[in-house]
């Protein structure tokens, strides 16, 4: 793919790792153990969405400046539709807009027309000037496959250790990635990684304590730890397997070596681990089970999941292959917009 | 551990533009460590701080209420204790 697109691809991946752990985090809002906790998951929950807000604005000047989605693009679909700053609904069957035309673009506008001619042909679709991309409308009117997040951060909650655990597991990785970033070529993913640095510093701080507290803590607390390691484990391998486009600017000095990435999210690991008295899985841990692709038996299909031991490496969410998590949260997340498009409040 | 047995903290936020500690609030948390991160997630949503500090509220001591008055009043109408009650020579410019 080009160099353009990877990095389209490579920054909604961002900003949907972000969206998706910021939405489950955001479900134990009201319902944590203890207020203060509550309170501090709920704002974690907006460090992420606010970073994902930052990456899909970007995401979304990339690709209405590339003239619209490419055919080929990763996932398919089509997915630009919604509400323009004018007030005109274009539903997401895109009849087309009022006064448009078949080819119709208006572009003083600032909104979003759907192309009416094309809207049939299924896979297209998003092709071309006419079409304004929006933060918004990747939020909300992508569906799964569209969607780049890891699978660790579509996992359900949980009880209160696991969802700690799947930040902790995600904060390491997420830190150790921004910390390259920063560094990278591209000035606004850098600028964003640099501003996050500071957030993500404080979730790791603040998950690294509670896995330590519950790992040390109580036998239940205890046992709970283990199973939700039991449970995670297997999804952190992806964390640090490339993509086609991750490899691809990689290369090109604007992304990340995740190679790079993984001694120093192991080396936290172990020592958190350690306190905690929970064991480290390693490697041997992941070559049981599965050990490949395992989400990929069809398309957005569970895969591997359902393999009892935790070994195994479960990836694909990267590239749209989800476990059935997401269309859960996705329903959920996305339903307003879809139901009511452009509904404001 | 259920929440009632986690000891009560006093929190005092340095503001930006202050200079001393001023008591923000109270919460419960099982130690140190975990009272000032609860600190900051409660009490400096808003950039109320730069600071904090965090006391657990059994080492605080007050003064009794019933004491008052023997223990402020008497400083009522002790005027000479105030340095606005003497006059200065002009020639002390410097004090």
């Amino acid at each position: 793919m080009s160099i353009e697109q990877a990095l389209i691809n490579f920054t909604l991946h961002l900003a949907d790792d972000a969206l998706i752990l910021g939405h489950r985090n955001s479900e134990w809002t009201g319902h944590g153990p203890i207020l203060e906790q509550d309170i501090a998951i709920s704002n974690i929950a907006l460090d992420l969405i606010g970073q994902a807000r930052n990456f899909y604005q970007y995401a979304a000047l990339l690709i209405n400046q590339s003239g619209g989605v490419e055919a080929g693009g990763v996932g398919g679909g089509f997915w630009s539709g919604g509400v323009g700053t004018d007030g005109v609904v274009t539903d997401v069957g895109g009849r087309g807009a009022a006064g448009a035309g078949a080819n119709g673009v208006d572009k003083g506008s600032g909104g979003v027309r759907i192309n009416g001619g094309e809207r049939g042909s299924g896979e297209a679709g998003g092709r071309g000037p006419g079409v304004v991309v929006m933060e918004d409308s990747l939020a909300y009117l992508r569906d799964a496959w569209d969607f780049k997040n890891c699978l660790l951060v579509e996992q359900a909650n949980g009880d209160w250790g696991k969802t700690i655990l799947r930040q902790f597991f995600f904060s390491a990785a997420q830190y150790a990635l921004y910390d390259q970033l920063r560094y990278g070529k591209d000035a606004q993913l850098a600028a964003i990684s640099e501003k996050a640095s500071k957030e993500v510093a404080y979730h790791l701080r603040w998950s690294s304590e509670w896995v330590i507290r519950l790992g040390d803590g109580t036998y239940e607390s205890h046992t709970r730890m283990k199973k939700s390691l039991d449970e995670l484990w297997k999804f952190t391998g992806e964390l640090f397997i490339p993509s086609s486009y991750e490899q691809q600017l990689a290369k090109e000095g604007i992304g990340v070596d995740l190679s790079l990435l993984r001694p120093r999210w192991e080396e936290r690991v172990r020592e958190i681990f350690s306190e905690a008295r929970l064991s480290y899985p390693g490697e041997e841990a992941r070559k049981g089970g599965d050990g490949g692709e395992g989400a990929d038996k069809r398309g957005g299909g569970e895969g591997g999941v359902g393999k009892k031991s935790a070994g195994g490496v479960l990836s694909g969410g990267k590239e749209g292959r989800h476990t059935e998590e997401l269309g859960y949260i996705l329903a959920e997340m996305q339903f307003l917009q879809r139901a009511y498009p452009g509904c404001e409040w | 551990m259920p929440e009632q047995q986690w000891p009560l903290w006093e929190i005092f936020i340095r503001s930006k533009q202050g200079l001393d500690h001023k008591h923000a609030g109270s919460l419960h948390a099982a130690d140190a460590q975990m009272a000032i991160e609860n600190a900051r997630d409660v009490y400096t949503r808003r950039m109320e701080g730069v600071s904090i500090w965090v006391v657990e509220s059994k080492y605080i001591h007050a003064s009794n209420p019933d004491e008052a008055a023997a223990f402020f009043d008497p400083a009522n109408d002790k005027v000479y204790r105030h340095p606005t009650f003497y006059d200065l020579p002009d020639e002390l410019k410097y004090m």
